[in-house]
């Protein structure tokens, strides 16, 4: 299989060994090389020294909180994180991500979607050239003159649906809360007003998706956020 | 200072807080007369019936017809609730029945007589309290009443008509009165139907007629009960104005004092104070000022009634403690801002007057500065003649027993002899010095026995200075003029020193007792503050009033809402069934009752409620030792312990409270840790089985391996789902599901429940239908999505392959419906119901789920306030229904900011 990830550094950060095992053979059998840490403290140490491209936590671990560990990386780097979480903790998942994780996994979790969330984690943490054309699917987006074509039709936008959107393609693949989708499009006053974002993904899939019902594209992460599936 | 065109703000909140209490009260409509026979309880019947005509229910209390024939006739026709009898002392004696009025719990209710005393027994000692109680129970009532009922008229109808009135009532009852109609009649028209028999029976008119029926005390009696209606009209258009801050006449800053005795004199200045307050719109206040002096019992109980009359027509009553009778009263008259002050006229000779250094009305009046002072006389016949003086000598000291006086006697005997022994054998002392020691004798007697004594010590011992030594000897005759100058000087030296002392002595001791006081009350604050728990504050609590007021305590504490059955353990006093139902009442009402009250005085002790701005939280009872009635200061102070101890006992429920809620905190936070961290123990090695299984599916070839593993894969699937159903239904029988409430939309959960059940839904044909206006709805994503997952599990597990699944959501009637519809083979309609139940699987099914599913999703969707039912459907298959309540909508949502 292709490995487009050479030379490219994870550090784990999680105190079970049988987690630490199978990732670190599924990620070295990709072709990431692996760096282990067993608690916040170590990990926050082998991040400062070794500066690896990508780290991810794990957010029940025994020393210090997940979120603890989020924070103090935030504060010297944007190096990118994927956190691991399990499914009940609903909030420290977003309060993970609104203190600048980048995704996010539930435990239990299959390959397939880490190294899916992987490779959406480190495209963006390059920072690109400005995509003039955005295309996923039957979904293609004129960035520059602000053009949307659905199966080759033009179909038109409210100027807050266009903004929706190319918030979600901006930051394509990955999750972004709810909090961030209200900042960024209605502004700080509205960061709790969710059901702004009902009302108006629905409308959005109604234009864009195939099946709103069964949406393909903008897929909702329940109690977190929303995700635009790319590939 | 106020500002007299402003309205005070006490009075505003006054009016209103009595507009507000009015609503909650039953109403009451008083119907005045100046005479009996004016025909009130013919118009109140007459009034009664139409209004029953109109539907209201009404009942008859209690009416007293006279033998009046028309009165009787309109008896007929209306309710009677039948009268209680009681048997007092042999006689049967008939009373209203307050408690079957109760439980009848008419609308309204017809009580004549007012002013009517109830036999010794009944609950209350007069009826006007049993009307209370109806209307606080809601009662609304009407009454009867003759304007010589009332206490402020009593007297002014005495000098009237000659005739003594018994039963009165305060006039503070007309507050309570929404309505008043005045039956008025013409003396003249009165004085007809007397004669006609429409008021008396035969044999009684000739003497009413000439007594009480003259003309010129019915034009009397009839302006007074035009007078009286007028004020109470002008009360209420005050109140109204009130209310309404409409600018109008205001209280005018004037307060009256008036000084209270323990004479009968002082109810009539009682009663003067309180029409002046009122015609100068000003409040008053009635003092007492207690000295050391004690009082005769008959003159204690004589001064309580005066002090409840005081209170019942509406002043504040204040008691206050001081030697010196008129500069206490002026100290506080400064420190209350009284404008008038109002004092009796002496009735001592000026003999006495000079003697008791000045009247309490001329040191009045002397030091009054800016205040006004009202003089008014006392009734020649009544004078406080109880605790007063022989005509001549200043007061004499009520205790000091005939002990005291022997002792003096003795003492200065002694002295004396002592002196003529001395005399007679030392020639070089002579008389002078024997006035002298006579003069520290008397003085010694003073500090020890008390102003009695000391007072008859100096005239004993000037009598026999007089006598056994001046010159000539053994004669009553004082030959010098210079020895009668002597005699005369010593004499008075001698009382003004006796007495000087003996003031001295007192005011100590009322300086002591005073501090006393304080101290107890000090030591009871400071005890029941450092008490640790309920049992040891009531154990202090109670051991100070015994201690304090020498009576036995008995406490009884709530229980939920009403009182508890029996004394707390700390009580030494038991309590009966009776004395128990005491505390009862006081309990609801929140008023004092028992012995030595007006309500129910026949109990053995007498309870108070012990209130705090929030409600009541007990009763304590007390019972003195010698059932003596308690001295007015000490009922104050007795009242302010009960205070005292109420806050304490709230504070100490508040404590226990606050525990419990913090235990009930700390039990959640443990909860919750708890089964986060099972819920981690249990998804880590899932997680790594998950993980380490799909990590070897690339490296697999061999088709066989890559089955067996994708088989490890889908079982850890299922184990993971079934832990989280576990955990839920853990979290369920707790009670603990917390629903995070979001506007939601249901065809979003609907879409992502679809993606949960990737592998069943594989086989089966999923159609989905949404109305396209289906509003949002207030629920928690989460747990909607896991039931909608867990219907769908089971519509694709439960049918053959193939068969279509359908999923519905629409609206209607302010609720959301939600179906899921499949087309295998139904449900057993026995078994409708049973399969919501815990672990429930149908028989026959194919194994694969832990029948945990259903009642999961009852126990969220109920939490929600909404219903899951099943039921089969025609074509065949079952249908599941979900409805949830439609409680407002979502805020309108904006365009974005651009």
């Amino acid at each position: 299989m292709t490995t487009p990830a050479d030379g490219i550094q994870i550090l784990v950060i999680d105190d079970e060994i049988q987690i630490r095992r199978f990732l670190r053979i599924i990620l070295e059998t990709n072709g990431y090389a692996i760096l282990e840490a067993v608690t916040g403290a170590e990990g926050l140490m082998k991040a400062a020294q070794r500066r690896p491209d990508l780290i991810i936590l794990d957010m029940g671990l025994p020393d210090i909180k997940g979120l603890e560990v989020l924070r103090s990386l935030r504060e010297w780097t944007t190096t990118p994180v994927i956190i691991l979480s399990v499914f009940d903790t609903d909030q420290d998942k977003v309060a993970a991500l609104d203190a600048g994780a980048d995704d996010y996994l539930t435990k239990p979790f299959s390959t397939e979607e880490l190294m899916a969330r992987i490779r959406v984690a480190m495209r963006h943490a390059v920072p690109a050239e400005e995509v003039q054309v955005f295309q996923t699917g039957h979904l293609q987006v004129d960035l520059t003159r602000r053009l949307v074509t659905v199966h080759g039709e033009l179909i038109k936008l409210t100027p807050t649906e266009y903004k929706l959107l190319h918030l979600l393609i901006r930051h394509a693949g990955r999750v972004l809360t709810h909090r961030q989708i209200l900042r960024e499009v209605w502004g700080k006053d509205s960061e709790t007003q969710t059901h702004y974002l009902r009302v108006y993904f629905a409308q959005l899939r109604q234009k864009i998706e195939a099946d709103p019902a069964r949406p393909a594209i903008i897929i909702t992460e329940p109690g977190v956020g929303y995700r635009l599936r790319v590939g | 200072m106020s500002d007299p065109e402003r309205p005070d703000p006490d009075a505003l909140l006054a009016a209103i807080q009595k507009v507000e209490a009015a609503k909650k009260r039953g109403k009451l409509k008083v119907f005045v007369g100046m005479a009996a026979g004016v025909g009130k309880t013919y118009a109140m019947l007459d009034t009664a019936r139409h209004i029953q005509a109109e539907g209201v229910d009404v009942v008859i209390g209690y009416v007293e017809t006279h033998r009046r024939a028309e009165t009787e006739a309109l008896v007929a026709g209306l309710e009677l609730i039948p009268r209680r009898k009681t048997d007092y002392r042999g006689t049967t004696v008939e009373e209203m029945d307050t408690d079957a009025i109760l439980s009848r719990a008419p609308q309204l209710v017809l009580v004549d007589e007012l002013a009517h005393s109830n036999a010794p027994g009944s609950r209350h000692a007069k009826r006007y309290l049993d009307v209370t109680e109806l209307l606080e129970a809601g009662i609304d009532v009407w009454t009867t009443i003759n304007v010589q009922h009332f206490e402020s008229r009593a007297d002014t109808v005495q000098q009237i008509t000659g005739i003594r009135v018994h039963e009165t009532i305060p006039d503070s009852i007309l507050d309570f009165a929404n309505e008043i109609e005045l039956i008025d009649l013409s003396p003249e028209e009165l004085r007809k139907r007397l004669a006609e028999g429409k008021v008396y029976t035969a044999d009684r008119i000739e003497t009413a007629a000439s007594n009480f029926f003259r003309i010129g005390n019915l034009t009397a009696l009839r302006e007074m009960a035009l007078r009286l209606t007028a004020e109470r009209v002008d009360q209420q258009l005050q109140d109204y104005m009130a209310i309404k801050q409409i600018a109008g006449p205001w209280k005018s800053g004037e307060r009256l004092m008036v000084a209270v005795g323990a004479s009968p004199f002082s109810e009539k200045l009682i009663r003067w104070t309180r029409r002046m307050a009122y015609n100068l719109e000003a409040s008053w206040l009635a003092v007492y000022v207690e000295t050391a002096q004690p009082l005769a019992t008959e003159a204690k109980n004589q001064l309580a009634r005066n002090l409840a009359l005081a209170r019942s027509l509406g002043g504040e009553v204040l008691t206050i403690t001081g030697h010196n009778v008129p500069e206490a009263l002026l100290r506080l008259a400064h420190q209350r801002n009284v404008t008038q002050i109002v004092i009796g006229k002496p009735n001592h000779t000026p003999l006495q007057t000079v003697l008791r250094g000045g009247s309490l009305v001329d040191h009045i009046i002397r030091h009054s500065g800016e205040i006004d002072v009202y003089v008014v006389t006392g009734d020649q016949a009544q004078s406080d003649t109880r605790a007063s003086a022989l005509p001549l000598l200043p007061t004499v000291q009520a205790h000091s027993s005939w002990r005291g006086y022997l002792w003096a006697a003795l003492f200065i005997g002694s002295v004396t002899l002592i002196d003529l022994v001395i005399v007679s054998n030392v020639s070089w002392i002579n008389y002078q010095a024997v006035g002298l020691t006579e003069l520290l004798a008397v003085l010694l007697v003073a500090v020890y026995l008390g102003r009695g004594p000391a007072l008859m010590a100096a005239t004993l011992s000037a009598i026999s200075w007089n006598f056994l030594f001046i010159e000539p000897r053994l004669t009553f005759v004082i030959s010098r003029v210079e020895d009668g100058i002597l005699f005369f000087l010593y004499f008075m030296i001698a009382i003004f020193a006796g007495n000087m002392t003996a003031r001295i002595r007192t005011q100590e001791r009322l300086a002591r007792y005073t501090a006393d006081r304080t101290l107890a009350l000090y030591a009871l604050a400071h005890a029941t503050a450092t008490a640790v728990n309920m049992d040891d504050v009531l154990t202090t609590a109670i051991e100070q009033i015994r201690h304090i007021f020498k009576v036995e305590a008995a406490v009884l504490l709530t229980e939920g809402a009403t009182l508890a059955g029996h004394p707390h353990g700390c009580s030494t006093m038991p309590l009966d069934d009776k004395e128990m139902s005491v505390a009862m009442w006081v309990f609801e009402h929140g008023k004092p009752a028992g012995r030595h009250t007006e309500t129910l005085p026949l109990a053995s002790a007498q309870f108070f409620p012990l209130l705090t701005p929030n409600r009541t939280v007990g009763v304590i009872g007390i019972r003195s030792q010698s059932d003596q009635r308690l001295s007015a200061d000490e009922e104050t102070l007795l009242e302010t312990f009960v205070n005292q101890i109420a806050l304490v006992i709230e504070r100490e429920l508040l404590d226990e409270a606050a525990q419990q809620s913090a235990m009930m905190r700390e039990s959640e936070r443990l909860y919750t840790t708890l089964l986060n961290s099972i819920s981690h123990e249990l998804r880590t090695p899932i997680a790594a089985i998950k993980g380490a299984a799909s990590g070897l599916i690339p490296t697999q070839t061999n088709e066989n391996r890559v089955t067996l593993i994708q088989d490890i894969l889908s079982a850890t699937d299922r184990l993971n789902r079934l832990v989280e159903n576990l955990l839920d239904m853990s979290r369920l029988e707790s009670g603990r599901i917390q629903i995070k409430r979001d506007w939601c939309d249901v065809g979003e959960i609907i879409g992502v429940a679809l993606t949960q059940i990737s592998d069943c839904g594989d086989d089966h044909p999923i159609d989905i239908h949404t109305d396209p206006d289906l509003p949002l709805v207030e629920v928690d994503f989460a747990l909607l999505e896991q039931v909608i997952v867990n219907l769908l599990e089971n519509a694709c597990r439960y049918t053959p392959v193939g068969t279509p699944i359908a999923i519905r959501a629409t609206h209607r009637n302010h609720q959301i419906v939600i179906t899921v519809e499949d087309s295998g083979a139904g449900i057993p309609p026995d078994k409708i119901e049973s399969i919501f139940e815990k672990f429930y699987r149908l028989p026959g099914t194919p194994t694969g789920g832990t029948g945990l599913g259903l009642s999961i999703s009852r126990g969220f969707i109920e939490a929600h306030h909404g219903t899951i039912t099943v039921m089969n459907r025609p074509e065949g298959g079952a249908r599941f229904q979900i409805t949830l309540p439609l409680q407002g909508s979502a805020p309108p949502v904006p365009e974005a900011a651009p």
